[in-house]
């Protein structure tokens, strides 16, 4: 057993730290969910890729550096301490892109990876409807095949789009068979937001910016070069997503080792004996990640998966997160109510336990799938 | 970079829990709490054939981990982390027999005194053994000592380390028992395991186990070995055992106020087996440093680091 790093990888490393440090914009760009922010952050993804670090794992061809997972896990590491911009292109890169390296044609590939590398095009992720939240499966929009036109037809409604205030594409699930149940009969479609028929109406968030928004389908034709998968398979397809987003992808350990630290250097100009132990339950839990993780690099090296484990993981970022910016919070006294990075920071950590599956389903899964305790009896079906 | 144990430490770990499950390691508890330490000390022999005793000497910190992982999930009585970590370490030679000490402060009596061929204080012999207490874990066995020995922070962070290992195991085991239980027991026509009240409270005893164990290997490979080298400095050292001690700690006694939850009355017996883990647990908790200490420490290296 080590945490040692090889030679290659330390020179990774060092190759990522120095670039790092030489680029990352020395104030904090405005937010991304702003006009002028989301311009900046896909400027600064334009200044990654023109280096080949927007998408080091990626393959050569498409502008990245092949990265192992371990050198992943080390180049987000160093971002995160360089204090680097938030990604405005993580939907994309981090949630689409797998799937369509792994269920999309060569065709999709050269059309959508260079753009999406390069923050030209930004995707919003459209997963959740009205009626279907956690219950996802249950989603009622539709698509209607159209032979004449070598197409579908979207009808419906989604809802808490990610980035869909901005974004020129999207991505979701349709239910494409109205006969099929739940899980079956639902295709994966990629779609511009600026199509005719597409209606996007921003929502602004705790926060009063339009982090997400409900978009409105009105017969909207997407041609088959645009469905993801063999239609009718979406909820597999889609499925390989929602892992990546609870897993490792989404949430790199070094996000919360970096505002560990953060938070003791707070500590340091505003030491509370009466914070001390939150402190170190926040460095504690971030560690207990860091360490974590390298474990589960190591099982998916040796050919392993994370599968219901992922579960395991989102529940502990997405609590540590919280805790972490509460104690910052508390830390800052009177001032933590003012505008600042901690609040902004906390704000967006309060909807780490909702997203990607709210925490209450994953303690269902790790009940059901780890544990290997029995399904609760479900409500009627539709 | 490989931070899982290496096919030959899971075979350690699995051929010490084969051994350990046709051991009756209960039923030795059960009697060294009543003072009669028959069964335990053949056991504790049957256990220094298989090298428990000279790992601190001749493996390294990880296959002390490993090791009281396992006795931890079996509850098996005696001074182990006295024997197999801290005097091994602070002696630099294996101990022979059945040895144990206290290091005051934090560790003020020796357990199992009385069963002892050995008895230290810090890195000496104690010069009397007094009267015994009563631990709310029956099978810990704790001795007033007198003796003017000195700590060695090497071998007291082992033992941390190996403490924490023991909680570690304990709190799966209580882990294992409660799923078993609530999925045999029915209530309202269905296993109480069906319901999410149940479910969640046994989901985060799962996450709070599954992130103690890095803490602890991770603390493993920092730790002073047989070689004497350790990879990290002293501070680096005491930090992560630290970290190790209070992540196992509060991820143990988490599962075991829920184990005992969600068993209902029948947990809160003493004849029912869930109360050997139920009790070593809250003792363990405190000893070998409390989790106060243990924070402490952890922000006095952190910040002296900055």
């Amino acid at each position: 057993m080590d945490l040692e790093l090889s030679a290659s990888e330390l020179a990774f490393q060092a190759e990522a730290r120095a670039w790092l440090a030489e680029h990352v914009p020395a104030e904090p760009l405005p937010s991304l969910d702003t006009a002028e922010g989301f311009a900046l952050h896909r400027e600064w993804e334009a200044t990654l890729a023109e280096a080949r670090w927007s998408v080091v794992s990626w393959p050569s061809a498409y502008s990245g550096r092949e990265a192992s997972l371990v050198e992943w896990v080390v180049f987000e590491e160093e971002y995160y301490r360089a204090g680097a911009p938030l990604r405005v292109s993580q939907n994309g890169i981090f949630l689409l892109a797998p799937i369509i390296f792994e269920h999309g044609t060569q065709e999709q590939q050269d059309r959508f990876l260079p753009t999406m590398a390069t923050g030209e095009k930004v995707w919003a992720q459209c997963w959740s409807e009205p009626e279907a939240g956690s219950d996802l499966a249950s989603l009622r929009s539709t698509a209607r095949r159209d032979d004449g036109r070598g197409g579908w037809v979207l009808n419906g409604q989604k809802i808490w789009c990610s980035r869909a205030a901005l974004a020129h594409w999207g991505f979701g699930l349709f239910r494409s068979d109205p006969e099929a149940q739940k899980h079956a009969g639902l295709t994966y479609f990629l779609f511009p937001l600026d199509a005719d028929g597409v209606t996007v109406r921003p929502i602004a968030q705790l926060d009063g910016e339009a982090g997400f928004a409900e978009v409105f389908f009105d017969d909207v034709f997407v041609p088959d070069a645009d469905v993801l998968g063999a239609p009718g398979d979406g909820w597999r397809v889609a499925m390989s997503t929602a892992g990546n987003e609870r897993g490792l992808s989404l949430r790199s350990p070094g996000r919360f080792t970096a505002a560990a630290d953060r938070l003791l250097a707070l500590y340091d100009e505003r030491p509370d004996p009466r914070l001390a132990d939150r402190v170190v339950d926040a460095w504690l839990r971030a560690e207990a990640y860091r360490l974590y993780t390298w474990g589960t690099v190591t099982r998916l090296r040796d050919g392993g998966d994370v599968g219901a484990a992922g579960s395991v993981n989102k529940v502990w970022w997405s609590e540590l997160d919280v805790a972490l910016h509460e104690t910052a919070l508390e830390l800052l006294g009177p001032d933590a109510e003012l505008d600042s990075r901690w609040l902004d920071g906390y704000t967006f950590a309060l909807s780490g336990p909702i997203y990607a599956g709210t925490n209450e389903i994953q303690r269902n899964i790790i009940a059901e799938r780890i544990l290997g305790l029995p399904r609760e009896p479900k409500g009627a079906q539709r | 970079m490989r931070f899982e144990p290496t096919s030959d430490q899971r075979d350690f770990a699995a051929s010490l829990d084969a051994l350990l499950a046709g051991a009756d390691p209960v039923g030795a508890a059960r009697a060294w709490a009543d003072g009669d330490h028959a069964a335990g000390v053949r056991l504790w022999q049957r256990l220094a054939e298989q090298g428990l005793t000279q790992l601190a000497t001749e493996a390294s910190p990880v296959e002390v981990v490993i090791a009281l992982e396992a006795l931890g999930r079996h509850a098996v009585p005696g001074p182990w982390v006295e024997s197999a970590a801290y005097i091994p370490l602070a002696l630099g030679r294996e101990v022979d027999g059945i040895a144990t000490v206290a290091v005051p402060p934090h560790v003020p009596y020796a357990l199992d005194a009385d069963v002892a061929d050995d008895v230290y204080v810090g890195s000496t012999p104690a010069s009397a053994v007094g009267a015994r207490l009563t631990s709310v874990d029956p099978a810990r066995r704790l001795f007033e000592v007198t003796g003017t020995g000195e700590a060695d922070p090497a071998a007291f962070d082992l033992a941390v380390l190996a403490t924490a290992a023991q909680l570690l195991g304990a709190g799966e085991r209580v882990l294992a028992d409660s799923v078993t239980y609530v999925k045999q027991r029915k209530q309202f026509g269905r296993e109480i395991g069906s319901y999410q009240a149940i479910k969640h409270k046994l989901a985060d005893v799962r996450i709070a186990l599954d992130f103690a164990r890095p803490l602890a290997y991770g603390a493993a490979l920092v730790s002073t070995g047989s070689t004497g080298e350790a990879t990290g400095s002293a501070g680096e050292r005491a930090r992560a055992v630290s970290a190790a001690k209070v992540a196992c700690g509060d991820a143990a006694y988490l599962a075991a106020r829920t184990g005992l939850q969600v068993h209902g009355a029948i947990g809160y017996t003493r004849e029912f087996d869930l109360s050997l883990w139920l009790t070593k647990i809250r003792a363990l908790v405190t000893a070998w440093g409390t989790p106060g200490f243990h924070r402490d420490r952890i922000l006095t290296s952190l910040r002296e680091a900055r």
